[in-house]
């Protein structure tokens, strides 16, 4: 049997898949928790299902470009690996980083089936596994400490009162800030400083992506349909997605 | 209802949340071992701790900061499940953001924490069901994913979700978002490499970010 028909077999789903389902059901109880916790708390449920439905249209677009990430690593590492390393703890920038840096750690040119070997690849997926596992420790040991210090800092009026709010999408903004200017700097200087002549393709996205949120948030102020909020991220991202398209014909 | 609920369901959500964590990374850690005893070659630990001095410790910095950033935006259910799912900056956090903007709930209250948790929740299981349904799918699917027409569209689902998400950002805060935008583009003009490390630039352009809006805020204050 070649490596990546054992890297595909059914013991390979089996133990990718019982990960999976186990982090599939920990969601379950987390949302059902929250929601029960919620109408207890007073809120209105119609609030909550809106939050659910607005999450879940945000997250079909981006899920399908990390499927897109699954199947790129497939080619190399089969498929259940990656399925369970993207949809479990994963990040798609992160994978196929650190699963290059792992195969040439173990004497690998690069990251293909060709060069792989059995201990080849449970090397890469342990590599890949502890790699990225402290967002996941830290929150075991400090998350409880963590935030309730920061409540006891609001509590206390040390934290600014109602700054907290604030500070949070100032953070936000500053996120969407590096990533904008990251798409500006690379079409200045991509190809040498001021040259003009760097990649335009991801300005141009979000630059659509946000004109059509600007309709939404029309829709949703001025006209009072308030029902579009649920889905104008996915919609705008679709529509900033299909111009890339257009424009590539 | 009263706040003592609300702190009896928050202790129970650490409860839960540490345990389910570590049984995560108990199975996370164990699969590549339960896959060499199946495959006939455990995994290569010198190539492994070789490769972790390598590649690792940037990630664990990277990890660090995440938690220290993210943690207060997510509260704690949102945070252990963001923790255990990730792809935190490409989905998670503007997902709870936009799903706490909707609702109108505020940082650090009851109702932010059940929104939040929601949010993770909903978008964590729609990833694991698009990638089933993906992988299930996988040889229909492939060539329609992977056909050139649409690569466009996939590589750049990061700037349609940021585009969107800065206009509803910056419209109502551009007082905030103006310098670190200004900053940031200058940055990347100026230093291109800079590129590569964008995920990492997140935190100069938030503490920028942070800082003017704590000097508006507390101009308000004084007004």
């Amino acid at each position: 049997m070649g490596i990546l028909s054992q890297l595909n077999s059914v013991p390979m789903y089996a133990v990718c898949g019982a990960v999976i389902a186990f982090v599939a059901s920990v969601c379950i109880i987390f949302m059902i928790r929250a929601y029960r916790a919620g109408i207890s708390m007073g809120m209105d449920p119609v609030k909550l299902k809106r939050a659910i439905s607005s999450s879940a249209t945000f997250s079909v677009l981006p899920s399908v470009g990390i499927l897109l990430g699954v199947i790129a690593l497939s080619g190399s590492l089969g498929t259940p690996w990656p399925w369970l390393r993207l949809s479990v703890i994963g990040a798609l920038h992160y994978e196929t980083q650190v699963a290059q840096a792992a195969s040439e750690a173990v004497g690998m040119g690069g990251l293909s089936a060709a060069e792989m070997t059995p201990q080849a690849f449970s090397t890469i997926a342990l590599l890949m596994s502890i790699c990225i596992m402290w967002g996941m420790i830290l929150s075991v040991f400090f998350n409880k400490t963590y935030l309730g210090k920061l409540s006891g800092g609001r509590k206390n009026g040390s934290a600014g009162g109602g700054f907290g709010d604030l500070a949070m999408t100032a953070m936000f903004i500053g996120l969407v800030s590096a990533y904008i200017g990251s798409y500006i700097g690379g079409l200045v200087s991509g190809n040498g400083l001021f040259s003009f002549t760097g990649n335009v393709m991801p300005l141009i996205v979000a630059v659509v992506s946000g004109a059509v949120m600007a309709c939404f948030i029309y829709l949703a102020e001025k006209k009072k349909q308030a029902w579009v909020d649920s889905f104008s991220v996915a919609g705008s991202m679709l529509i900033g997605m299909a111009a890339a398209v257009l424009i590539k014909l | 209802m009263s706040n003592s609920y609300f702190e009896r369901y928050n202790s129970r959500t650490h409860s839960i949340g540490r345990i389910s964590t570590v049984i995560t990374l108990i199975m996370l850690i164990g699969a590549p071992f339960l896959i060499g005893s199946y495959l006939g070659a455990m995994p290569d630990l010198g190539a492994t701790a070789k490769a972790f001095i390598s590649v690792g410790l940037v990630w664990t910095v990277s990890s660090v900061v995440e938690f220290l950033v993210y943690t207060p935006m997510l509260g704690a259910g949102g945070g252990y499940l963001a923790f255990i799912t990730g792809n935190l900056i490409n989905m998670k956090i503007p997902c709870a953001v936009n799903a706490r903007d909707i609702a109108g709930a505020k940082t650090g209250t009851p109702e932010n924490e059940i929104i939040s948790t929601l949010s993770i929740a909903t978008s964590s299981l729609v990833t694991i069901l698009v990638l089933a349904l993906g992988v299930l799918l996988l040889v229909p699917l492939q060539p329609v994913l992977q056909s050139p027409a649409l690569q466009p569209a996939f590589e750049n689902v990061v700037p349609a979700l940021f585009g969107a998400m800065a206009y509803k950002y910056f419209r109502g805060n551009m007082k905030i978002a103006a310098a670190p935008l200004f900053i940031m583009s200058m940055l990347f003009v100026f230093i291109p490499s800079l590129t590569s490390s964008t995920s990492f630039m997140i935190i100069p352009a938030g503490a920028i970010a942070i800082g003017i809006a704590y000097a508006l805020y507390r101009k308000d204050a004084k007004t």
